[in-house]
């Protein structure tokens, strides 16, 4: 618990950014020339934006950004002030607490509300505070499943928890990928990382389906695949956490997958390579998934903290408990898709 | 009678600073210190030595590639080795193949010495978190029971690999001493002599697109707190400080607010095109830069120091932000100083602020 404790903001450490004279009057002439040209420069572009912004153009500038601009431009610059002089904390998996809330989540939301118009289900079934493994159906081709579960827990959760999400590999070999993942908060789905997050007491999301469910025929929707080895549970059997299990409903028919080049994806070293109605045929606009309404369910967790913690060395146990979370994900899809009314509405 | 202490690699930073602070301890008669040069005076927070408290010091000079070292070893009846000669480079030399036998045959050397010494009774041997290796497939948090992926294929996280493994079969045949083995992360401070520390001084940083490290720095205060730690017997009742432990700060710092912290400008370039960069200023001697820390730059490295804090009791001083803004405060300015660029945000922040102030009246006439 100490560990989540010392990542709350306020507790945090922070170096005052004057601690640290990198820069001093004395130092590099050249430096120092370059720093005062810029200073110079940005004083004199600040007082023409300021002029024209609040004296000038004040009316118009309310009308067009709206009331109590100035609050938030402020707040942009401070936040501005922090990303370049690079005052943040990050946790020891890279997650960047403030990049992800102020911009990741900032820029999913719209997606989550307004396109996929996300019905949340259950939310309080995901505890206020310590660890807790959510389980949840993979399934569209590209993992968005995956972030929009991550929007719905931040938003509709009164702690706002962040989820930590164990990812695939390939996540981490692709450049830029990779390095928005663990900036998210997402790391490599492994026992020793899903162990020290749970022990770290973070909810922390796995979809065990992996590249079986996200890859998988349009014909099979929501049926589940196999439950990789069942690592997820003996994880959360270790670290005494309630299992929750999560279902979605919806992003099946996001990129409806007809077909899969298999050949073309061997070569590109990819798990599939989907062909959709639009995918490949109309170019970059294929891309867009299609705008169909969403359901998270978040089901009655199951507890793990009745057995030993040497329950984890139990094969039967865990295939048993592994399954008990598939078959609950199963049947609450089933559930919601006979009450669902169409898939776009 | 007191300690003897042997310390290898005094000739070094860290080596000389531990040596002046294992003097100072009570219960410690003597330190003899090895090297192929006699120590400089360390950089850093040192007070002056007070001549009557400390312990005596003598340099043998040796080379520990050379068999000489176990008659140093029976001369001065050693009954601590501190072996800090095991590292990414010598002061001496810039050739890899000698660094590298001084890191590896070195230690064979001292350990053989070591193991006919019947009076020795503990042995710390410096190595790296390096031995983990860096690859994206491997856990974010490694402890010391992790097994890496790839083991490291060449530089100094090899060596010192090798050299864990010589004394580890070391522990084995020699039960009645005491072995301990401290992983450091980069160590950093006023005067560390690094290739991290050095990269950190080029005027603009190459960094891999796409990737950003993430970094755990060691003050070097830090370290040779530890040392001495580990050289010494613990008290009653607290456990044997045996085995492997990581040493690093607390906390990460990404290798993005590393540069922004020192206000040095980042370039990046395609990692198989770094390698390249790397190689260029290698053979052009603008800086000494290896494979392993092609992959630090790239994928980064985290340790656990829970063995450290529960077994040695100790935690860092230095947390890795402030080891690391100790090392900033000792750099020459940047391109780009953060107090600058923080000065132009709050600078529009007050222009933000006033024109409001004076608008006021106007809206309510």
């Amino acid at each position: 618990m100490s560990a989540a404790h010392e990542e709350l903001p306020g507790e945090a450490k922070v170096i005052p950014i004057e601690s640290a004279p990198s820069w001093s009057p004395a130092g590099d002439e050249a430096g120092a020339d370059l720093a005062a040209v810029a200073a110079r420069l940005a004083d004199g572009l600040g007082d023409l934006l300021g002029d024209l912004l609040a004296d000038r153009l004040g009316p118009v500038t309310e009308s067009v950004f709206g009331k109590g601009w100035e609050g938030r431009a402020a707040s942009g610059l401070a936040f501005l002030r922090r990303r370049i002089t690079g005052d943040y904390e990050v946790d020891e998996f890279g997650f960047d607490r403030e990049l992800t809330e102020e911009v990741f989540l900032s820029a999913l939301r719209p997606l989550a509300e307004k396109y996929f118009r996300i019905e949340v289900r259950g939310i309080e079934n995901i505890p206020a505070e310590g660890g807790a493994l959510v389980v949840a159906n993979h399934s569209g081709v590209v993992p968005l499943d995956a972030l929009m579960t991550q929007v719905a827990i931040h938003d509709h959760h009164p702690a706002r928890r962040h989820l930590r999400m164990l990812a695939a590999d390939l996540v981490f070999v692709l450049p830029l990928v990779g390095e928005l993942a663990r900036k998210a908060g997402h790391t490599l789905a492994c026992n020793e990382d899903a162990q020290a997050l749970l022990e770290r007491g973070e909810v922390v999301g796995v979809w065990p389906e992996g590249f079986k469910g996200i890859g998988k025929p349009f014909a099979e929707r929501y049926k589940l695949q196999r439950f990789g080895r069942g690592g997820f549970v003996a994880s959360a059997l270790r670290a005494q956490v309630p299992i929750v299990p999560c279902s979605i409903v919806g992003a099946e028919e996001t990129y409806p997958m007809l077909g899969n080049v298999k050949s073309l994806a061997r070569l590109l070293g990819l798990p599939y390579l989907p062909i959709t109605p639009t995918f490949p045929w109309l170019g970059p606009l294929g891309v867009l998934p299609l705008p169909t309404k969403w359901t998270i369910q978040f089901g009655e967790p199951i507890r793990t903290d009745g057995y030993p913690p040497e329950a984890a060395e139990d094969p039967m146990l865990v295939f048993n408990l592994t399954d008990e979370v598939r078959e609950t994900i199963q049947h609450t899809l089933y559930r919601l898709l006979v009450d669902r009314r169409s898939v776009f509405f | 009678m007191g300690k003897v202490v042997l310390v290898t690699g005094v000739a070094r930073q860290l080596g000389a600073r531990f040596v002046d602070r294992i003097r100072r301890e009570p219960g410690v008669d003597l330190v003899v210190g090895v090297d192929t040069e006699p120590p400089r005076r360390p950089v850093g927070s040192v007070a002056p030595l007070d001549h009557s408290r400390c312990a005596d010091f003598v340099f043998a000079h040796a080379d520990l590639r050379r068999p000489a070292i176990a008659r140093v070893l029976a001369e001065y009846a050693v009954d601590t080795v501190v072996h800090l000669n095991v590292s990414a480079t010598n002061p001496g030399t810039s050739a890899r193949a000698t660094v590298k036998e001084i890191n590896v045959i070195g230690s064979m050397q001292l350990l053989g010495a070591c193991q006919q010494s019947a009076v020795l009774r503990r042995l710390v041997v410096k190595s790296t978190t390096g031995v983990y290796g860096s690859t994206p497939r491997d856990p974010a948090v490694f402890t010391e029971r992790t097994q890496p992926k790839t083991l490291p294929t060449g530089g100094f996280a090899k060596d010192a690999a090798e050299v864990e493994g010589y004394v580890r079969g070391f522990a084995r045949r020699r039960p009645d001493v005491a072995v301990s083995v401290l992983r450091f992360a980069n160590l950093v401070g006023p005067g560390a002599d690094t290739p991290l520390a050095e990269y950190f001084t080029l005027p603009v940083l190459p960094t891999a697109l796409g990737h950003d490290p993430r970094l755990q720095f060691v003050h070097e205060d830090d370290a040779v707190e530890v040392l001495r730690l580990a050289a010494l017997d613990p008290g009653e009742g607290e456990p044997r400080r045996t085995g492997t432990f990581n040493v690093a700060g607390e906390g990460v710092l990404l290798l993005s607010q590393c540069a922004r912290r020192l206000g040095r400008p980042t370039v990046p370039i395609l990692l198989p095109a770094l390698g390249w960069v790397a190689a260029l200023a290698k053979r052009s001697r603008v800086s000494d830069f290896s494979t392993e820390q092609i992959g630090l730059l790239a994928h980064g490295r985290v340790v656990d120091t829970t063995a450290l804090r529960e077994v040695f009791g100790y935690r860092p001083r230095f947390s890795t932000t402030e080891a690391f803004a100790d090392f900033a405060a000792g750099q020459r300015a940047g391109l780009l100083p953060p107090e600058r660029l923080a000065t132009v945000t709050d600078r529009l922040t007050a222009l933000l602020r006033t024109p409001e102030d004076v608008r006021t009246p106007d809206d309510r006439s």
